[in-house]
């Protein structure tokens, strides 16, 4: 089986601005996304309690609202998680309200109104753990973008590694340009999948820069657009079949990993999808127009008197 | 040319052998089991209490499955849950006659149900998280600055004692803040005081304010004795905690510090969290301090001024009291507390042991204040409560203090087990507390197995398909690092989350990449007219570097997660981690090993299944 027969080189980079241009689109829109709409935070984030109860029979939503409305909590959100007998409870964090002791008591005013609920899961988070976690998730992030940049400039060029992270940060935006969009829970594992990506979809521009290095050493006479288009050309197979056997793994657990991991799979789909497409045909023209050449990967010859172009001296 | 030398082979072997054992114990699951631990420091639990659990199964004719003695205690294998709480039950009776004074821990266990031999190895199956085994998890903040409070407190009750020592009269000792200002009538006596309360109190910053005719002086705590009174708070709420954890009867609590000021509990498998967080939460303080009867003053305090330096509490039977705001003694300087019965007239009764000093102050109070009522207080939670008001009859000596009156006999219990538990020397608050029941966490167990299971599955059914042989190898590589990270995170103990599980089939998901390079790269090679031995070396060659790559990319991304992640994230980024080091060498290592012994012997290659291979009719690279 072969699923890539390629007679020539794909002229890529003749659509370099078409590329860019989607991609400069879809950040803006997922920029304007989380500005307008935000995310929608779990509670690890923000402070508050969660309480996820199983019920025997399909659960009565009104019913535990008006169980709570009673017991005298407000701004409460129940809505069911995965399934009509599972349902959620979110509570915002409240400074009068004795934090220790609100799942106890938001089970007892269960018990009257909609009985039967089987305590499955109780978060509490305080307000400063929150904010602590948000910091943390920053400077997690900050810490895999300086990182690779890093190792990037060592291992490669300052323009490798510029295109290459500002093409995955972009993912990263867009991920979370979807989260906004959906107002999908953006919880502890969500940021987990989003930096696993992130460090997964840079090796995407790192296998074509490896070619792209190669190619520049290895065959005279190309241009630079050519360059990289041969050097997307000859990876395409190979980043497909990658990404698909990774989306495989994800989409088991998309279906098989319960609502805990829907969301971790989702991010990670997403950033799957974006990243073959922002590694490959984002990173690469951003590469050419800083304006990498074949001189940079050449170690220059020492010029000795008398040499002819071969660096040969009779 | 793609022939590795023996030893190359045996390490793969041999890693292969040890990753198999180790992955091992995780089939047999665990069993039942009852687990008998000490509840107290001066009890050891030794052979001769492992007679005495034979002993009592065997009364009660309940067989076991073995009984094993370790440094956590007694445990004793079981057969189902039914006899294991049967087995609880006993084993609660015999050694744990009196339960409101309990010297022993009896709770329920799981041990591995893995045969002697793996357990002798330390083969032992991965240490699952609370959210796959259920139970609780809280994390505590430590209030340092209540603890810095009462600290100022009892060193201004010291100050007083110096003070009246020396003979110098002072116009009050009080705190102000996190400072303590002594004010005096003239600043001879002050110089002298200064001198004084120096030479006594080390730890202080003694400095001068006020004017001449208001002399004042203000003490503060040195920095450096701040940060041990600080490490000092926490280290004695982790001991208190220990202490009333034990009274719950967990198997395996975890009771750590976490960064400067925090303590988190996890408690697997317990699910009266009410209980739990009711006897953590009891943030209890016991301060002796004097009753103020003085005429009228109750009164005027009623209607809202209390006489300056008292303050009204209520009694348990709910009287107001108005009580000094001077603090005589604190719970600090208790070192036990039973509940008991009166001599004379058998009323239940709590008795106190203090210590040396604690004696002393109390042995000079109530012989100063015989006939005054002295109040016990216990602060819970920046509210107070008089557990008992009695009168001073004599002087009391020796350190041993009797609390009687009012008091039921399970109030008596009550009192002293909250006594005897330890005083909290910082208040606490839970910041953060995760439950999760046992059901789903099995049920989580369950939807992580079959993610893996299931894309596993989907990527060797497509590599096999599509690399043929050389799929096969890539998938054998793939199930090897599987095993190889089962088997280390079984071997390390690190702890096993359902964000864990999903790194697994994440990394391997990833991880399958590195095989991906490699045989795209020998069919590049064989499209480019390489013979097949020599397409086989230069594609892992040339694939090893891009490998290398693409995993540190990877792996800094991990170690982020890992330095700045806490809670369920750190168990995905220790999980992946892991993954990224164990896919390295299966992909690279394991997977060339099965192709040089599939092909590396055969000097005529001519042809090697790695799936169709198409080969365009003009090339359209030039420098050929």
């Amino acid at each position: 089986m072969e699923f890539f027969r390629i007679h020539k080189d794909i002229p890529f980079m003749r659509h370099a601005l078409k590329f860019n241009v989607i991609s400069l689109i879809t950040f803006l829109l997922a920029v304007a996304f989380l500005f307008t709409k935000g995310l929608h935070l779990s509670v690890e984030f923000t402070g508050g309690t969660l309480i996820e109860t199983h019920y025997a029979q399909a659960a009565d939503l009104e019913k535990i609202r008006g169980a709570l409305g009673k017991a005298g909590f407000s701004d409460y959100a129940v809505q069911n998680f995965g399934s009509s007998q599972d349902v959620m409870i979110r509570l915002p964090l409240k400074a009068d309200q004795n934090s220790n002791q609100i799942g106890e008591s938001v089970m007892k005013s269960l018990e009257a109104e909609a009985p039967g609920a089987e305590l499955r899961r109780v978060e509490f988070v305080g307000p400063q753990v929150g904010k602590e976690l948000a910091e943390n998730g920053a400077m997690a992030l900050l810490l895999v973008v300086i990182g690779i940049v890093i190792y990037l400039a060592f291992r490669f060029e300052w323009r490798f590694s510029v295109s290459a992270i500002i093409a995955n940060l972009h993912d990263v935006v867009i991920i979370l340009g979807f989260f906004a969009f959906f107002q999908w829970e953006f919880s502890l594992s969500v940021l987990a999948a989003v930096l696993a990506v992130l460090g997964y979809s840079v090796n995407e521009s790192v296998v074509v820069f490896d070619r792209v290095r190669e190619t520049f050493k290895k065959v005279r006479g190309l241009t630079t657009p050519e360059v990289l288009d041969h050097a997307i050309t000859s990876t395409i197979s190979r980043t497909i079949i990658t990404h698909g056997c990774t989306q495989l793994m994800v989409l088991s657990m998309l279906i098989f990993g319960g609502e805990t991991l829907h969301y971790f799979a989702m991010a990670l789909t997403i950033g799957i999808c974006f990243g073959i497409y922002s590694s490959v045909l984002v990173a690469s023209p951003l590469v050419m127009w800083l304006g990498v050449s074949r001189e940079q990967f050449i170690v220059k010859p020492k010029t000795i008197e008398g040499a002819n172009e071969d660096g040969a001296v009779v | 040319m793609n022939r590795y030398p023996l030893w190359k082979y045996i390490t793969i072997a041999v890693a292969l052998l040890l990753g198999f054992v180790y992955t091992l114990p995780n089939f047999f699951g665990e069993s039942p089991a009852v687990q008998v631990s000490s509840a107290k420091v001066t009890i050891k639990v030794d052979a001769r209490a492992q007679a005495r659990v034979e002993e009592a199964l065997k009364a009660a004719g309940i067989t076991h499955d073995g009984i094993q003695l370790d440094f956590n205690g007694v445990k004793t294998r079981l057969k189902d849950t039914d006899t294991q709480l049967k087995a609880k039950d006993i084993l609660e009776k015999t050694f744990n006659p009196n339960a409101a004074d309990p010297q022993y821990v009896v709770a329920l266990n799981l041990l591995a149900a893995s045969p002697q031999w793996l357990t002798s190895l330390h083969a032992l199956p991965m240490y699952l998280g609370l959210d796959l085994r259920g139970g609780v998890h809280f994390l505590l903040q430590v209030d340092m600055k209540g603890a810095l409070t009462k600290k100022l407190d009892s060193t201004s009750a010291d100050l007083r004692t110096v003070m009246r020592d020396k003979n110098l009269r002072h116009g009050g000792v009080n705190r102000e803040g996190e400072r303590i200002v002594v004010k005096f009538r003239d600043s001879e006596t002050r110089d002298k005081a200064r001198f004084a309360i120096g030479d006594s109190q080390p730890d202080l910053i003694v400095t001068e304010a006020g004017d001449a005719s208001e002399p004042k002086l203000v003490a503060t705590l040195k920095p450096e004795a701040q940060k041990k009174l600080g490490e000092f708070a926490l280290k004695q709420n982790i001991t208190t905690l220990h202490n009333r954890i034990n009274e719950l009867g967990v198997a395996e609590p975890i009771i750590q510090q976490q960064g400067a000021d925090r303590i988190v509990v996890q408690l697997p498998g317990v699910q009266d969290t009410a209980k739990a967080k009711d006897i953590l939460g009891r943030t209890a303080t016991l301060e002796i301090r004097m009753v103020d009867d003085s005429a009228g003053a109750l009164e005027a305090a009623m209607a809202g001024n209390p006489p300056f330096g008292s303050e009204v509490y209520n009694e348990r039977g709910g009287q107001p009291l108005l009580v000094k705001k001077q603090v005589v003694l604190t719970g600090d300087r208790l070192t036990d507390a039973q509940p008991g019965f009166d001599n004379q007239t058998n009323e239940a009764a709590v008795h106190l042991t203090l210590d040396s000093a604690g004696a002393r102050i109390f042995k000079d109070i109530t012989r100063e204040n015989v006939g005054k009522r002295m109040a016990i207080l216990l602060i819970e939670k920046g509210k107070g409560e008089v557990v008992t008001a009695p009168v001073i009859r004599s002087e009391i000596g020796g350190g041993r203090v009797q609390i009687s009156g009012r008091m039921s006999t399970m109030e008596a219990n009550d009192t002293a087990l909250l006594l005897r538990a330890g005083s909290l020397a910082a208040p606490m608050d839970i910041i953060e507390e995760r439950t999760i029941g046992p059901s789903l966490g099995a049920e989580n167990i369950q939807k992580g197995f079959h993610s893996t299971m299931w894309g596993f599955a989907a990527i060797a059914v497509f590599m096999i398909l599509y690399y043929q042989m050389f799929g096969v190898v890539s998938v054998i590589a793939l199930a090897s690092n599987l095993l190889f990270l089962v088997a280390i995170l079984s071997l390390l103990q690190a702890t096993l989350t359902l964000p864990g599980i999903a790194a697994i089939a994440l990394t391997l998901g990833m991880a399958i990449d590195a095989n991906v390079l490699i045989n795209e790269r020998i069919r590049e090679e064989l499209r480019s007219g390489m013979p097949p031995q020599g397409a086989i070396a230069e594609g892992y060659e040339r694939a090893f570097a891009t490998i290398l790559d693409s995993n540190i990319t990877t792996l800094i991304a991990g170690l982020a997660l890992l330095i700045f992640g806490s809670g369920p994230i750190r168990g995905f980024a220790v999980v992946h981690c892991l993954g990224i080091l164990t896919s390295i060498f299966s992909s690279v290592f394991v997977s060339r090993g099965l192709v040089n012994l599939i092909y590396g012997n055969k000097k005529k290659l001519t042809k090697v299944a790695i799936g169709q291979l198409w080969k365009p009719g003009t090339t359209a690279t030039s420098g050929k």
